[in-house]
């Protein structure tokens, strides 16, 4: 089963001879595009918001472009003394991720002008964490991963107290960084062991190490449940989601959209890699763990989303509930199991990025409008938004023919591949329960009637029923994921063509 | 190894028109087209629907004259790669068991589209909805690749709950709902059995596939092919609905605008029982055998406990919902009984039920356009005021006890002939349902349109009738109801002249059901006796076409 995945090198490979810096090409333009952004924002107090805009999006596109050169990448597999894999799985990752974050620019930029935020620090955060994003997904070193996790993460901490006169935004920054300082801790414990256990950082290496050793692994067991730990925060798997409602709620929308979809993304490129690579000779000891992790965060997430009367609550909870999901496609730790949580991670971030950008757009002005009553009659006010909204709905319940069912079907298909039909039981009936929350915002906002009178519901929302009032870049910013739910629910092949070589994790 | 499978499969005609992708697509192309008309012009939307749905039964009568009778096998068959990785495939086939289900579905959308003339809220999306739903539907019928039917089967389910859910009366929410997530939660143990069916198929021929023909032969240990059963059984279960997963119905039905309950009682349950013969008995034949008889008690329950049920209904419309329950019932007994006679019974009474009891629900929906109630016993003395509405709410209703002449006679009489053979008690308690039929038919048809006017004067107002959605119509007095008008007449009058036509010249039905229940019946019953078979038309049944699954 683990030939899929790749042979095991010798050893960690150390290019002799020159550093190779093309594979991290588009963390390079990152960074630098941000620093720009900074530079000019300082430079030019009497900046243009749109200017800043266009230039991340401009870095965001570069980046892209670099990024699918390196499809066609001859040289070896890993560069930089074994630090950073150069393979076909970064980069479909560093696309999905940057299609993410070119999104949430957009999404971004009606924002800031709407509630007036707009201060210049916010693009160069932004692109920073992008860049982390990209990285942890072609990090072969633990200690890359953990370089790029702080990089996003401290970016993130930032992002969510953003408006920081805003109580909430402030209190979720806080309990954000004090969540994920702990699960860094974790983290950082687990290298640590790992390190200990194998004398080494580098997955290739770490998978190496084991595979000769005998005897008790104790050290190396600790170590994988402490990364598993590690990882579980940032992906919000349960029990450590706690912090995962409070920072959705909290943060600024379209930072809300941005890291829903990215974190999960990059987080669980990340897991792949580490999982299926490092601790590949221990897989019948953390595959246990993460099955029950996985039926965990299915089953709390989906029931604990019906009690929610906040939207971006309810959303936070279904994004817990499709961490759940994922993890199934992990747990199978086949060449199937990869390909699906690979499916599954390219449309996920299309419904929720989406669905939080339609709740931007519908709360207006700022953070209003937030309760799900205020989605009663929707339908009547913006059919557009509407119509989008199911759409990403039905995804995510997983109904056809949107992309999330494939992604569901794919994600069990490699479940019970592997035996583990119990689990798959579980997942089809936590999404079930699931259809359920996403109904009740189908039935408020086709079947019910505006709970508030006209002009009151307008002061309320801050959103009023000319289409004008969506703006044209945050329609496009949630018309084009909901499109791509819809092509890839009908023509998944196309996904499927483009993961078939993707899916392979080469070290 | 593609060969291998395709060498399983049905012989493609590559010199027609692959009508079968054009019947099931076209109202989805349809509602493409509606998506961009404005949104004002409304008249428009439903000129536009009609348009489709009179186009889609075009096409569904060109694969009717396709159709080859007296040939075993899938016919028409469309095919073409759709997911290469997964071997997921866009297959298509018609034998006779779908032929008929797919024209009835097409030949009532156009009734639907009429009779929901009256609606003035949300033209557009309802139609969309409508379009959506027909596609799904017929997809249903036709797919043989197992995924791509629970995609259909699937897709079908948010339409149908758009359509309860925006379009009923008062308690459509709860009805929604209730129907998504019922039926949701049953399908649930469906697809796994599907992909558990795939990965069988990849251990036994080397390839996983979700290809019907190729999962026919699969060779299953019996306690396997006995969960499996249960799986698929759960789901069309309750979809048909048998007795204790039907709650769901009753209330769907009765809260649902009129086209709704149309397309629910008429179409979509069939899904279900098709569900049943296609699937259950055409991949599990020993394992349905062996849960037989208890779908049979299940069925001659639902018979029973239906019609006694709808006997004691005060609400028009729930009355025909439940006597949809007992049809269904006979339906599955028809199929379970594992005869010839049997099962083209059950398949015949399909047709005749989405027929009759579709026309019932369309008269039951007109009346309350013009009385604002379904309570009968705030309803009486009709057949004075609106005379034609009473003849023809007559003509149905016996056609729904099984008067002979009239279609549901032919089915009915199939099942029970089919069920005797088997079991005389299963026949008998069938018999005690066909009486209670017409006791609970003829008694609602006579507090409606018989005795003393009850509706007087405008006291409807006063009652607080409840406001429907389409509700533009006057409640004058009762003198003041308008009778028939010709809409309606174009609604109805296709209905009754099919249900009379199968009533009196059921052979060219027969004939194309025949082969397909023949096919069905020897795969669960591999030692047919010669006096268990009854044909009308010589079948050479293509030798060992399944492999029993025992």
């Amino acid at each position: 089963m683990l030939s899929v995945l790749g042979q095991v090198s010798g050893g960690p490979a150390v290019a002799h001879g020159k550093l190779l810096f093309r594979p991290i090409g588009p963390e390079l333009i990152l960074v630098g595009v941000a620093l720009a952004v900074m530079l000019l924002d300082a430079g030019y107090p009497e900046r243009h918001h749109a200017t800043l805009a266009l230039l991340s999006l401009a870095g965001l596109a570069a980046a892209a472009a670099y990024s699918l050169s390196l499809w066609s990448w001859t040289g070896p597999t890993t560069v930089l003394g074994g630090m950073v894999a150069a393979d076909r799985f970064t980069v479909f990752f560093r696309l999905v991720i940057l299609g993410v974050a070119a999104l949430a620019v957009l999404l971004s930029y009606q924002y800031l002008e709407r509630a007036d935020e707009v201060r210049g620090e916010y693009y160069p955060l932004l692109l920073f964490a992008t860049a982390g994003m990209t990285l942890i997904t072609a990090a072969a070193d633990l200690i890359v991963v953990f370089l790029a996790l702080e990089v996003l993460s401290l970016s993130l901490y930032l992002l969510t107290g953003f408006s920081f006169r805003r109580l909430a935004s402030a209190e979720a920054s806080m309990k954000y960084f004090l969540l994920g300082a702990f699960s860094s801790a974790f983290f950082l414990y687990g290298i640590a062991l790992a390190y200990g256990a194998t004398g080494t950082t580098n997955l290739a290496g770490i998978a190496h190490g084991l595979t000769g050793q005998v005897g008790p692994l104790s050290l190396a067991l600790a170590a994988s449940g402490l990364l598993a730990v590690g990882f579980g925060f940032k992906v919000a798997a349960v029990p450590f989601h706690m912090w995962a409602p409070d920072a959705y709620q909290g943060a600024p929308t379209c930072v809300t959209a941005f890291m829903s979809a990215g974190t999960k993304v990059a987080a669980f490129a990340a897991f792949l890699r580490v999982f299926d690579v490092a601790f590949s000779p221990l897989i019948w000891d953390w595959k246990p763990f993460v099955w029950i992790l996985a039926a965990l965060t299915m089953v709390v997430g989906s029931v604990l989303a019906i009690a929610q009367s906040d939207v971006k609550r309810m959303l936070a909870y279904s994004s817990v509930a499709h961490a759940g999901f994922i993890l199934v496609g992990v747990t199978a730790a086949s060449h199937a199991g990869i390909q699906a949580a690979m499916f599954y991670l390219a449309v996920y971030p299309a419904m929720i990025l989406g669905a939080f950008g339609v709740v931007m757009v519908v709360s207006g002005r700022g953070e209003r409008g937030l309760t799900l009553s205020s989605y009663a009659g929707l339908a009547r006010r913006s059919p557009l938004v509407a119509a989008v909204l199911a759409l990403l709905l039905l995804s995510l319940a997983g109904i056809p023919p949107t992309a999330g069912f494939i992604a569901k079907v794919a994600v069990f298909t490699a479940a019970i591949q592997s035996g583990h039909w119990p689990l798959a039981l579980v997942g089809v009936l936590a999404s079930v329960v699931a259809a359920f929350f996403y109904l009740r915002v189908i039935v408020l906002m086709y079947m019910q009637e505006p709970v508030i009178a006209g002009g009151q519901r307008e002061a309320e929302t801050g959103f009023d029923a000319e289409p004008g009032a969506v703006g044209s870049l945050g329609f496009v910013a949630i018309a084009v994921p909901a499109l791509l739910t819809l092509i890839f629910g009908v023509f998944p092949g196309i996904l499927f063509g483009v993961l078939k070589s993707a899916s392979i994790i080469r070290f | 190894m593609l060969a291998q499978i395709v060498s399983h499969g049905p012989r493609i005609d590559h010199s027609h028109l692959p009508w079968l992708t054009v019947v099931t697509f076209l109202p989805l192309a349809g509602a493409a087209v509606l998506a961009f008309f404005p949104s004002r012009s409304t008249n428009l939307h439903r000129l536009w629907a009609l348009f489709v749905a009179v186009l889609t039964f075009g096409a569904a009568v060109a694969v009717f004259v396709e159709f080859r009778t007296g040939q075993a096998g899938f016919q028409l068959v469309d095919r073409a790669a759709w997911v290469r990785s997964l071997n997921l495939q866009y297959f298509l086939g018609v034998d006779g068991i779908s032929l008929f289900l797919v024209l009835l579905t097409a030949f009532l959308m156009p009734a639907a589209v009429l009779v929901s003339w009256g609606i003035q809220n949300q033209v557009k999306n309802y139609m969309l909805a409508l379009l959506v739903l027909e596609t799904a539907m017929i997809g249903s019928f036709l797919a043989l690749d197992l995924l791509l039917f629970f995609f259909f089967f699937e897709a079908l389910l948010f339409p149908m709950y758009l359509i309860i859910g925006g379009w009923g009366s008062e308690r459509r929410i709860y009805a929604a709902v209730k129907f998504f997530l019922y039926t949701m939660a049953g399908s649930a143990f469906l697809l796994l059995g599907i992909l558990f069916l795939y990965f069988k198929a990849g251990a036994q021929f080397g390839h996983p596939s979700f290809d019907y023909t190729v999962l026919r032969t699969l060779s299953l240990p019996a306690g396997t092919a006995r969960w499996l059963f249960l799986a698929f059984f759960v789901a069309f279960a309750v979809k048909t609905p048998l007795v204790p997963l039907h709650t769901w119905l009753p209330d769907a039905h009765t809260e649902a605008p009129t086209a709704g309950s149309l397309a629910l009682a008429a179409v979509v349950i069939k899904v279900g029982a098709y569900g049943l013969i296609r699937f259950n008995l055409g991949l599990f034949p020993g394992a349905s055998t062996y849960f037989r008889t208890f779908v049979m008690v299940l069925a001659v329950i639902g018979i029973v406990y239906g019609a006694v049920v709808a006997l004691i209904q005060t609400d028009i419309k729930r009355l025909v919902a439940y006597s949809s329950v007992s049809h269904m019932g006979f339906v599955a007994l028809g199929i379970f009984a594992f005869t010839v006679q049997g099962m083209t019974g059950g398949v015949i009474t399909m047709v005749n039920h989405g027929l009759s009891t579709g026309a019932l629900f369309l008269l039951v929906g007109m009346l309350y356009e013009r009385t604002h109630t379904r309570d009968l016993a705030r309803m009486g003395g009709l057949g004075r005021v609106v005379p034609a509405m009473a003849g023809v709410f007559l003509f149905v209703a016996l056609s729904s006890i099984g008067l002979p002449g009239l279609n549901g006679f032919v089915g009915e009489f199939l099942v029970i002939l089919g069920t005797f053979v088997v079991s005389k008690a299963f026949a008998v308690a069938a018999v005690i349902g066909v009486v209670l039929s017409a006791i609970y038919l003829l008694w609602g048809y006579q507090r409606l349109m018989h005795g003393q006017p009850a509706i007087a004067g405008g006291s409807t107002n006063g009652h607080g009738a409840p406001e429907g959605p389409s509700g533009s119509t006057s409640t004058g007095p009762l003198g003041r109801l308008r009778d028939l008008e010709l809409r309606e007449y174009l609604v109805i009058v296709p209905i009754m002249a099919a249900i009379l036509f199968i009533g009196i010249y059921p052979k060219p039905f027969l004939s194309r059901i025949e082969p397909a229940a023949t096919t069905v019946v020897a795969c669960v019953r591999p030692g047919l006796s010669g006096s268990a078979r009854f044909t009308y038309v010589p079948v050479s049944l293509p030798p060992a076409s399944c492999r029993s699954g025992r």
